[in-house]
């Protein structure tokens, strides 16, 4: 830690540009203390022998090229961690927080470690693959695309949608059948401070806010801040999982704000821009919080990652839903006209999928049914829009009689099994009971995805 | 004076990114060559030298780097270790062995510097020498054998550019890789050699011919076997959006082709892809053999997350490697998931370099990038001779899924590949989505390579007294059915299936019969997840007969029950599902007995 400077050369948007009469290490993180008193964080970007590019973390606006004094700090960006953490709320910097007033609090955390928050790629080799269930007591999740734990599976949504009641759902419903720990970290990336509040006011209504940490990065603050923000928050998930064997999910939202952080601070930085002005480099930085998930060989702990990320116009082919795809197990993704036609939560089950279901539902974890259950809901499920297509073109009256009972399984399913209020918590056998419900409806041989003896045992005869 | 003072060195004069600029080693520095940051152990290859400094990508994150570091010259290309004990191994893509590395660092992480022999010096492996002393030997001939795995033979080689008359060689018995083995004497000069031998990753090994490919690689997927063939030492790509199934249909091939030794880069792809890998080439056991698919198979992993110049090495490892066993007379298949994502490695790196971008802001050099890793499959004659004097064909088989942006085919590294590779299954975002696999668009992929092999087909086709068709035969016939498909579709939205000709009702329905019975395949029955070649024509053919019978029914004035068409499709079914590979007879009997049923089921008068 040493050396104050005098001489900025340059500000462009976060970046500073020194001259270089320092020792300075790339990816330091650098201290600006402006002459009002205000304290900045940066890190060096780009050192040559007549420069040092500084980004700064926050707000740069008040700083002068010359009464600004610079402090290099020898050390990468780190995060205190510690016990003392749970219930609380804290902003990108992690520091506790009121969101109330946005006001930084004293802090009185006993810091049990400090890690940096770019944590080095887990080895491959060290990879365990996924193969254990998380209840959400949402129906739609838990049985047609159930979360593993170690698993990335990300929610594409759409303005106006309601991802922000589903997430609160998600943090303040899930858990594991185990009686192992389990924690939430909530991250909320570009949030409205109203948002913030109300997601507060569901986690303490809850009474399981001691399980759930937040980090809350508002909308004006600083861009730097939105991109350091997932990776204190993931940095703090690997703490609890992998030192402190716990089954920690990771909620990100919305991961649309911090893209375009991203794109912004590329621009500033004149990269050369790829598609819709996002750097080339979008699926590595994406990569590298998305692949801060899953389990390892010999650690008990699990980190398991649902971003969250709302589709610019709901188009799925934009570069953010696109490239989050192809690094993620799956994708849940939700559709306007079911949430016009007031279904809740609203998801494009078609369009959806969890890539790391199949090996780790069935008999020993969920039920023996699960496979076949899910797979003849959706099978059935696409009947029925098929059969909805047809009504426009021979109406009601030309439907046979499987085609009427497609219909009839097509609104149970979206009534009672999709739909769900934002309150109400169902367990696995809930959910099953509601999606048998569902296929009864539909005459035996149209089950061709279920095994005879779960059509015996679980088949309720219409009266 | 210590061992790095005698190398001279230079000092970094700029960091940004993974990108570093070096003074004093420009006038001595060979392009390409590593050099060390020796503070942090972290190696960097020399991307450009100019007058009074070089630049060098860093295959490791440069954090807490500092300027005026000392960086030593190696004086040596990226090369891969080849010998003993890369089998059934999992390397990065610089060929860091990641089970050590593992076991040394139980937490899981990939620190920077770590600093390993990609092969183990220890280990101890069973040597058989094939030549005495005395034998005048060239490079390539095998000079003896090692049994990697269960199933592999390792052949021990001379090295590339290395001749003489053998001195020594050592007796049948259990050395490491770098005890000497064998010497040569050249001129006078006596030279000694260990097991293992080392190659730069961007020169091609060396080999005396290079032969037209005329054999299938049969992949066990009906649809790339009939339609759309790989040739042994042929090329193919796999473009599709996500969630289209490239990697399963990668991971397919590579569970069941037809080769002998699969290479596995998983290049920028997500590390449970790579966990599940390994898992699954642990558990699966080869029918053939009762041995784990992992013992004929090598995983190059080099994650989303990890360092991106070190992606970029990663498919030229690969393929180095694959020489190496094609010089052994192997058919080695070689598979890249994805090279989108090497395409951006050089994307990242050429925005380092403040270079000018083509298109999408690809450098310029993606398609001469790119093709010097699809050039070098073939089918090939090597250079050595076994201990018999026989020269052996080997052949490299090259496989690259594409992640094109939203799915649109019309990006830079598609349309480039397109260029460079012989076939090409373009995965179909509607198929997916109505959950057909393989999700393989009929309509746009292709393959040049069916005139080639078709005599392959010939020699091992079966024989029919009641259908004359040999595979291409069957290939030219499917195509058909599906284009009158594609042509009929439009006219029956506009009047109804119903009011169509029973003729033209027989067409949509066969091209609804291959599909579902024929092209599409269940992943979950385990007996449909490959099909042997014997099957396939088998299928195809009972398939093929029926419609042959089915239209003279419909000459001699009987009517197509379409109320049955779903009994039809579930008796064809039945040969994908419940025949085993193996019983050929079930399926002659099925041509023999059940067919006539079915005919009669479904033409009525």
């Amino acid at each position: 830690m040493s050396i104050i400077y005098g001489k900025i050369e340059q500000i462009v948007g976060p970046l500073l540009f020194l001259s270089n009469e320092h020792d300075a290490q790339y990816g330091e993180i650098v201290k600006i203390l402006t002459d009002g008193g205000i304290e900045r964080t940066g890190q060096v970007v780009k050192i040559d022998e007549d420069t040092i590019v500084v980004e700064v973390f926050e707000d740069t606006s008040g700083l002068s090229s010359e009464n600004s004094k610079i402090l290099f700090t020898e050390a990468s960006f780190k995060v205190k961690i510690s016990n003392d953490m749970f219930g609380r709320t804290f902003n990108s910097l992690g520091k506790p927080i009121d969101i109330n007033t946005k006001k930084v609090l004293e802090s009185e955390l006993i810091t049990e470690v400090e890690r940096d928050i770019n944590g080095a790629p887990v080895n491959p080799f060290a990879r365990e693959y996924p193969t254990e269930v998380i209840q959400t007591g949402m129906s739609v999740i838990d049985g047609l695309f159930t979360l593993i734990r170690g698993q990335k599976l990300p929610i594409f949504s759409g303005q106006g949608m309601p991802h922000n009641a589903l997430a609160a759902q998600i943090v303040t419903q899930s858990r594991v059948l185990t009686e192992e720990p389990f924690l939430i970290i909530f991250c909320g990336i570009g949030i409205i401070q109203d948002e913030a509040i109300y997601f507060l006011n569901r986690f303490q209504e809850s009474g399981n806010i001691q399980n759930i940490i937040s980090f809350i990065n508002f909308a004006d603050d600083p861009i730097m801040e939105r991109l350091i923000i997932p990776r204190v928050a993931l940095t703090t998930a690997e703490y609890f999982a992998f030192d402190k064997d716990m089954h920690v999910l990771v909620i990100l939202i919305d991961m649309t704000n911090y893209a375009e952080a991203l794109r912004e601070l590329s621009s500033a930085k004149e990269e050369i821009p790829s598609r819709k002005g996002y750097p080339g480099y979008l699926y590595t930085d994406f990569a590298s919080i998305y692949e801060r998930t899953g389990k390892i060989k010999g650690k008990k702990g699990t980190i398991t990652q649902i971003p969250i990320l709302t589709m610019p116009n709901d188009d799925i082919s934009h570069p953010i839903p696109d490239t989050s795809g192809y690094i993620t197990e799956g994708q849940l993704v939700l559709n306007r006209n079911l949430h016009k036609r007031g279904i809740y939560p609203p998801f494009e089950v078609l369009a959806s999928i969890s890539r790391l279901m199949k090996d780790a539902i069935g008999e020993n974890t969920t039920r023996e049914d699960h496979k076949d259950i899910s797979s003849q809901l959706l099978a059935s499920y696409s009947n029925t829009l098929e059969v909805r297509d047809l009504i426009s073109i021979v109406g009601e009256d030309g439907l046979n009689f499987n085609q009427r009972s497609t219909l009839k399984f097509g609104e149970i399913f979206e009534k009672e099994f999709l739909n769900q209020d934002v309150n109400e918590n169902r367990d696995f056998t809930t959910t099953f009971k509601i999606a048998w419900k569902a296929l009864s409806a539909l005459p035996k041989n149209q089950l061709y995805r279920i095994h005879q003896e779960f059509i015996k045992k679980y088949y309720q005869e219409q009266v | 004076m210590s061992v790095e003072e005698l190398h001279k060195y230079g000092v970094i004069t700029s960091i940004k990114g993974s990108i570093i600029k070096v003074k004093g080693l420009e006038n001595e520095i060979r392009l390409h060559d590593l050099v060390k940051i020796s503070n942090h152990n972290i190696l960097s290859e020399v991307i450009q030298i100019y007058s009074n400094y070089i630049v060098a990508q860093s295959y490791d994150d440069t954090n807490s780097l500092k300027l005026y570091e000392k960086v030593i010259n190696l004086k040596k290309p990226l090369s891969m270790e080849l010998g003993p004990g890369l089998m059934a191994n999992v390397f990065d893509g610089i060929q860091r062995p990641l089970e050590t590395i593992f076991e040394h660092f139980k937490e899981g992480k990939l620190e920077k510097g770590i600093d390993f022999s990609p092969l183990s010096r220890e280990k101890k492996w069973h040597f058989v020498p094939l030549r005495k002393k005395g034998d005048n030997v060239n490079s390539g001939d095998f000079i003896g054998t090692v049994q990697e795995t269960e199933i592999i033979t390792h052949k021990i080689m001379i090295p590339p550019a290395v001749f003489g008359k053998i001195t020594f060689i050592a007796e049948e018995g259990d050395y490491n890789i770098i005890d000497t083995i064998y010497c040569l004497t050249e001129n006078g000069q006596e030279t000694s050699f260990s097991m293992l031998q080392k190659w730069p990753i961007t020169k091609r090994r060396p080999f005396e011919r290079k032969i037209k490919p005329n054999e299938p690689l049969l992949t066990g997927t009906r649809i790339i076997d009939l339609l759309f063939p790989i040739a042994k030492g042929g090329t193919s790509a796999v473009p599709g959006g996500f969630g289209t199934g490239k990697t399963v249909i990668l991971q397919t091939i590579a569970k069941y082709c037809k080769a002998d030794i699969i290479i596995f880069i998983g290049c920028g792809e997500p590390g449970n892809e790579i966990a599940n890998v390994l898992k699954q080439f642990k558990e699966i056991y080869d029918a053939k053999n009762g041995r784990p698919l992992l013992d004929r198979t090598i995983i190059i992993a080099n994650t989303s997350n990890m360092p991106v110049s070190a992606r970029d090495a990663s498919l030229f490892s690969g393929v180095t490697i694959a020489e190496y066993y094609r010089d052994m007379g192997y058919d080695v298949a070689v598979l890249a998931d994805s090279t989108s994502r090497w395409a951006e490695s050089l994307r990242e790196i050429c925005g380092l370099l403040e270079e000018m971008p083509a298109e999408e802001g690809y450098p310029a050099y993606l398609p001469t990038r790119l093709s010097s890793f699809y050039e070098r499959a073939g089918v090939f004659q090597t250079n050595g001779r076994d201990h018999l004097g026989k020269q052996n064909i080997g052949s490299l088989t090259i496989i690259g899924s594409i992640s094109p942006p939203a799915g649109d085919f019309n990006e830079p590294v598609t349309t480039v590949t397109k260029r460079v590779v012989q076939s090409l299954l373009a995965l179909d975002n509607n198929l997916a989505y109505l959950k057909q696999y393989p999700a393989i668009n009929w309509m746009k992929s292709y393959s040049n390579y069916p005139v080639q092999i078709s005599e392959w087909w010939r020699n091992n086709d079966i024989y029919w007294s009641e259908i004359d068709l040999d595979w291409i035969g069957c290939q030219k016939q499917v195509d058909e059915i599906l284009s009158k498909d594609h042509e009929l579709k439009f006219i029956t939205q506009l009047i109804g299936k119903k009011n169509l000709p029973d003729d033209q009702k027989l067409d949509l329905f066969m091209a609804k019969l291959i599909q579902n019975s024929f092209l599409g395949q269940n992943a979950f029955v385990e007996i449909d997840n490959f099909t042997e070649h014997k099957k396939l024509l088998g299928l195809i053919k009972i398939i093929l007969l029926f419609f042959k019978e089915g239209k003279i029914l419909l000459k001699r004035g009987l009517r197509f029950d379409e109320n049955k068409e779903d009994e039809v499709l579930n008796s064809i079914m039945k040969i994908t599902h419940s025949i085993p590979n193996a019983d050929f007879d079930q399926i002659e009997q099925f041509k023999n007995k059940n067919l006539s049923d079915i005919l009669k089921l479904v033409f009525v008068k």
